[in-house]
C-alpha cells in the first residue's frame, strides 16, 4: 500500500543507467533513498557488486533489491568455484532474473546487471519483472522517463571509455535535475578487461545546463 | 503538465500529445505531434492540428481534453479580436496568454486543458508563455507539454541554447518531437511546426517518414 511504501525505504524513486562501450560497461546511479517526502539516505550507493567484474544497479524496494543482490552474489561465488573461472555476465543476469520472476508478486525490485567477461566483452542486461534482455544500454527508476529522449538521441555504438563515462554523468545529471526523487551525488562504476573502477561525482561537480 | 486520462467513457477524446515552443534569435518556434486518441487505445485522428492561430503572429498549442481546449480557444479568439479592436493595435503575446489563463483559472473545476502560447509582438519581441491546468501563467524561453514531454525533458535541458539561429531551432524542435513520438504511444503522426518572426509566419510539416531517426531505428 502507499503508506507501507512510504514507511519503508523506497529506491524505485531513483535513476539508474548502464551502457556498453567498446571494451566494457559503465554503470551509474543517483544516491537518494526516499520514504514518502523524506530523504532517508542522501548518499546511498545503488551500484552493488555481484562479482569482481559484474555489478548491478538497484531500484525498487530497497530491501528487496539489496536482498536479491546479496543472494546472487553468493550464488555466483559458488558457481564460479564450480566452473573454475570467472562467471559470465549472462549467468549473473539469469540468476537475478530467476529470483525476480519466481517472486514477482511479492517483490518489487528492478536490477540492471552489467559487467565484462572474456567471452562476450561488455554486456548490459535488463531484468524488469522477470524478463531478461541484452541491450546496448538500459535506464531505470523514476528519473529514467525524463531522459529517454536524451539517451535515444545521444547514444551511439563505438563510444570510448571516457565518452561513455561522460554520457552516463550527463544523463544522471539531467534526470536528477528533473526528478524530485533522484538527487544527491552520482556514483559511476567502469568495468573493462583491466579491472573495475568506482567513482563519485559530487553534487557541485555535476554538469550544469542552460537554465542553471 | 497534463494528467493522461485513462477512462475513455468519462473523458472522451483527449490529446495524449507532445507540444513544445522555443525562442531563438529573432523569433519563436512552436510545434506539436498530430495524434488524437481515445483512452490511449484507439487513434481517432492521425493528422489533427494542435497548433492554432489566435492572431496574426500569435499561436497556441493545446493539450489535455480536446473538447475543453477547443472551447477555450474559441472563446479566447473572440476576446482577443475584440481587445485588439479596442486597443487599435495588434495584441501583445502576453495579452493572448492572459486571456487563456483567465478562462482556465475561472473554470478550473470543469476544465482539463493546458496551453502553450508563442508569438512575436513589437513591444517585447519573441515570447513563450505556459498556461497550466489550474491557470498558472509563466514565461519561459523553452517549454514542453503533453504526455510525451516527460521523455524529452533531459534532451531539451541538454540541447536547448539561448539565441540559436532559426535553422538550429527548427532542427532542435523536430528532433525533440521525434524523440517524444518514439517513446510515447499516444503521440505520433506528423510534426507540425510554426516559425513566427517579425517578418511573418512560416508553417513546416514534417511527415512521419522524414522525421529524424536515431540509433535504434
Amino acid at each position: 500500500t502507499l503508506s507501507q511504501q512510504a514507511a519503508s525505504g523506497e529506491m524505485g524513486r531513483t535513476t539508474i543507467i548502464a551502457i556498453e562501450f567498446d571494451g566494457g560497461v559503465v554503470l551509474g546511479s543517483d544516491s537518494r533513498v526516499s520514504a514518502g517526502a523524506s530523504v532517508v539516505n542522501r548518499v546511498m550507493n545503488k551500484l552493488s557488486p555481484l562479482h569482481e567484474k559484474i555489478y548491478c544497479a538497484l531500484s525498487g524496494s530497497a530491501a528487496d533489491a539489496q536482498t536479491i543482490a546479496e543472494i546472487v552474489n553468493y550464488q555466483l561465488d559458488v558457481h564460479s568455484i564450480e566452473i573454475g573461472e570467472d562467471p559470465q555476465v549472462r549467468s549473473a543476469a539469469t540468476l537475478v532474473r530467476n529470483i525476480s520472476y519466481k517472486y514477482k508478486e511479492e517483490m518489487s525490485a528492478h536490477l540492471i546487471v552489467a559487467g565484462w567477461d572474456r567471452r562476450n566483452g561488455g554486456q548490459v542486461y535488463a531484468t524488469l519483472k522477470g524478463l531478461l534482455t541484452h541491450q546496448p544500454f538500459a535506464v531505470g527508476g523514476s528519473g529514467s522517463s525524463y531522459v529517454y529522449g536524451f539517451v535515444d538521441a545521444e547514444y551511439h555504438r563505438g563510444m570510448s571509455r571516457e565518452e561513455s563515462q561522460q554520457f552516463v554523468i550527463n544523463t544522471l545529471s539531467l534526470a536528477m535535475n528533473r526528478d524530485g526523487s533522484s538527487g544527491g551525488v552520482a556514483y559511476i562504476v567502469t568495468i573493462d578487461e583491466h579491472g573495475t573502477e568506482e567513482q563519485v561525482i559530487l553534487g557541485n561537480q555535476l554538469p550544469t545546463f542552460f537554465d542553471q | 503538465m497534463e494528467k493522461l486520462c485513462t477512462d475513455p467513457r468519462t473523458r472522451g477524446v483527449s490529446t495524449g500529445t507532445t507540444i513544445l515552443a522555443a525562442i531563438f534569435d529573432g523569433g519563436v518556434v512552436i510545434g506539436s505531434d498530430s495524434r488524437a486518441s481515445i483512452g490511449g487505445e484507439y487513434v481517432s485522428s492521425k493528422t489533427i492540428n494542435k497548433v492554432i492561430q489566435v492572431h496574426d503572429r500569435i499561436f497556441c498549442c493545446m493539450a489535455g481534453s480536446l473538447a475543453d481546449a477547443q472551447a477555450v480557444i474559441k472563446a479566447a479568439k473572440f476576446h482577443l479580436s475584440f481587445h485588439s479592436v479596442q486597443m487599435e493595435s495588434p495584441p501583445l503575446v502576453i495579452a493572448a496568454a492572459s486571456v487563456l489563463k483567465d478562462l482556465c483559472y475561472k473554470n478550473k473545476e470543469e476544465l482539463q486543458a493546458g496551453f502553450l502560447t508563442a508569438g512575436w509582438d513589437k513591444k517585447n519581441g519573441p515570447q513563450v508563455y505556459v498556461v497550466s491546468l489550474g491557470g498558472m501563467l509563466i514565461s519561459q524561453q523553452v517549454t514542453i507539454g503533453g504526455s510525451g514531454s516527460t521523455f524529452i525533458y533531459g534532451y531539451v535541458d541538454a540541447k536547448y541554447k539561448p539565441n540559436m539561429t532559426k535553422e538550429e531551432c527548427l532542427q532542435f524542435a523536430t528532433n525533440a518531437l521525434a524523440l517524444a513520438m518514439g517513446r510515447d504511444n499516444v503521440s505520433g503522426g506528423v510534426a507540425h511546426l510554426v516559425v513566427i518572426t517579425e517578418k511573418g509566419v512560416e508553417h513546416v510539416v514534417v511527415p512521419g517518414d522524414k522525421l529524424p531517426r536515431f540509433h535504434d531505428e
